[in-house]
């Protein structure tokens, strides 16, 4: 297991983290001995085929899922077996957008009860949570108004995930889980909802955790790289090193399906 | 705060969420509740049932006779007076009948809404939490099931003849006995929904929302439970009523209190069979067996209400919608040919 490629003081940390599920006969481990930090404003991409254990290790990260073994730090505490108002004050500042933009709603709730639920602790006033709904949803592209009347079967796909980054920015998150968020999107909502981690990221200085099969998709958003395999990190380091130089057999194969990655990756900086 | 161009853009290339420019008003929307779409099995199972709160309800307020009215002798023959004759006491059976109606069904009410929040309750805590209280609640559930429902209705039943506390002797303290026996089906059916929602996008996306566990029951859960919930109470409604009819029938029953049940027991009490008395046993029959369907058409109905797959007419549905599109396509065919010879 190699150590974290970062030295500088994380916001998020897990530190050899094992996930295992009982299973007929005995267990499966869906995560290994797994070690990640998030350092601040950066974005890290967690890339892998399905089965690799990178939404098990997102679950666990956001306490969603219990892990076997291992710690999981928030800016240098412990919040491995956090609970209650504990976890739910950890919950405001770790945020997550899921794979599913439809499943991802209540949907019973219009956009704008959606939006509001996350801020009933905080009692702000009518017109403060207007402006801050108006504000996120702006951050995503999406005009306020009557949108937030609208329940989520009358939005589409890409609107629904934009809906679902401003409910995550409605809490004013430290850090942001990206779980597949784009894969359920067409290619090119694809390239508008990656624009909105991205400037997220920029503007307001968001730590991004984006999780993701497409390692070219990883490429054009990440500052560094994570690849799994079997519930195994076998690959690490900053984007442009992973990509030009990968030194796993998996890597490389997940590269030499994206097609013409390279060039593209000229394009964009060009 | 910052806003984001690029974003704005590609929202563009999405299309606004709200139309800019004023739309010429389209067509009057369905009301929600006509989406639904009801068949006419839902339509036949709710008249019937609405016929007989009616008579259960409204028909005493303009029949003359009250069921504690003494009318003539045992077993009398219908009359055009009293359409139904009499019973064994004499009272007319058409107003015993009404009382005993309504009685039943305020029984099925009680107990069926009482084993539906139980089952409800026990279910939906099980199966979203889950771990050691799903086992001990589902423990629970199946000790209740194994333990024959009816001997335990006797047993109670019994127990409540003998008390001193009149408000338990009479159709409520009954009502209570059969919904507290009778919610462990509810519970392990709303269980097995509870888990499956539980494990829901949505429930994570609540959690990340600070929801606290009552408030994501309340409010992510149950609602996904609806339709199911409301198929359980009408089942239970109509379990509940043929409880009661049993139990009264033995002479379990609320004593001094008219029932469906009742009436069927004091039928064949005073050998109303033997005798040919129909009009003492028939009556009751017929209404038992009416709301019993009526309340088992009604759920049939709301399956196929709440689960699309099962609508009636969606062939019929799907031949007219066929049919509409090879009749456009034929007037297209002529237009062309049409066009065809004009430049010919």
């Amino acid at each position: 297991m190699s150590e974290p490629m970062d030295s500088g003081t994380p916001v998020l940390a897990a530190s050899h983290v094992t996930k295992q599920f009982r299973v007929a006969g005995g267990h499966l481990t869906a995560v290994d001995d797994v070690s990640v930090e998030f350092h601040a404003g950066k974005v890290l991409a967690v890339v892998g085929e399905s089965g690799s254990g990178k939404s098990t290790l997102a679950r666990m990260l956001l306490r969603l899922m219990p892990v076997t073994s291992g710690t999981i730090t928030y800016q240098g505490k412990d919040v491995t077996h956090i609970k209650g108002g504990e976890l739910r004050s950890y919950w405001r500042d770790v945020q997550a957008v899921f794979q599913d933009p439809f499943a991802s709603f209540n949907q019973f709730f219009t956009v704008g009860h959606t939006l509001r639920r996350g801020m009933g602790a905080e009692k702000l006033s009518e017109a403060t949570l207007d402006a801050l709904i108006e504000t996120c949803l702006g951050y995503v592209g999406l005009k306020p108004g009557d949108a937030v009347h609208k329940y989520p079967h009358q939005l589409s796909g890409g609107q629904r995930q934009r809906v679902m980054i401003a409910r995550a920015l409605m809490m004013n998150p430290k850090v942001l889980l990206a779980d597949e968020a784009t894969s359920m999107l067409d290619a090119s909502l694809r390239v508008s909802a990656l624009n909105v981690l991205q400037d997220l990221r920029e503007n307001l200085g968001l730590t991004v955790l984006f999780i993701t099969h497409d390692i070219g998709q990883a490429c054009y958003l990440a500052d560094e790289v994570v690849v799994m395999e079997h519930g195994l990190v076998v690959e690490r380091g900053v984007t442009d090193e992973v990509i030009f130089n990968p030194k796993h057999a998996y890597t490389k194969r997940l590269l030499s399906d994206v097609p013409d990655l390279k060039g593209s990756l000229k394009v964009r900086e060009d | 705060m910052t806003n984001i161009s690029s974003n704005a853009v590609s929202a563009e290339r999405e299309g606004p969420l709200v139309p800019e420019a004023p739309q010429a008003p389209g067509p009057k929307a369905k009301p929600a509740w006509r989406s639904l779409n009801f068949g006419p099995r839902m339509w036949v199972s709710i008249g019937m049932i609405v016929a007989i709160a009616a008579l259960a309800f409204i028909g005493p307020l303009f029949y003359p006779y009250g069921p504690d009215q003494k009318v003539g002798g045992l077993y009398d023959s219908p009359t055009p007076e009293h359409i139904l004759g009499t019973e064994n006491f004499g009272y007319d059976v058409l107003a015993v009948l009404m009382a005993s109606t309504r009685n039943s069904l305020i029984n099925g009410l009680l107990a069926g809404t009482l084993a539906t929040v139980i089952g409800v309750l026990i279910g939906i805590l099980a199966g979203y939490v889950g771990g050691w209280i799903e086992e001990a609640l589902m423990g629970i559930t199946n000790i209740v099931l194994a333990i024959p429902a009816i001997v335990i209705l006797i047993l109670i039943s019994m127990s409540l003849q003998s008390t001193d506390i009149p408000f338990l002797k009479g159709i409520v303290g009954l009502a209570l006995v059969i919904g507290i026996t009778s919610w462990p089906w509810t519970a392990r059916a709303v269980r097995a929904q509870a888990s499956s929602v539980g494990t829901r996008e949505h429930i994570d996306v609540a959690k990340l929302s600070g929801a606290r566990t009552g408030g994501i029951l309340i409010f992510d859960v149950l609602p996904y439970l609806a339709s199911y919930v409301v198929m359980a109470w009408v089942l239970q409604l109509a379990s509940a009523i043929l409880a009661e009819s049993t139990l009264s029938m033995l002479g379990l029953g609320p004593s001094g209190t008219n029932s469906l049940g009742m009436q069927l027991h004091w039928a064949l009490a005073f050998q109303a069979v033997a005798t040919g008395a129909w009009w003492a046993f028939l009556p009751p029959t017929i209404v038992l067996t009416l709301i019993s369907f009526a309340l088992l058409y009604l759920q049939s109905s709301l399956d196929e209400v709440f689960n699309p797959r099962l609508r009636r007419g969606k062939k019929k549905n799907l031949a007219k919608a066929a049919e509409r599109r090879a009749d456009a396509a034929r007037k297209l065919a002529e237009q062309i040919e049409g066009r065809q010879e004009v430049s010919a």
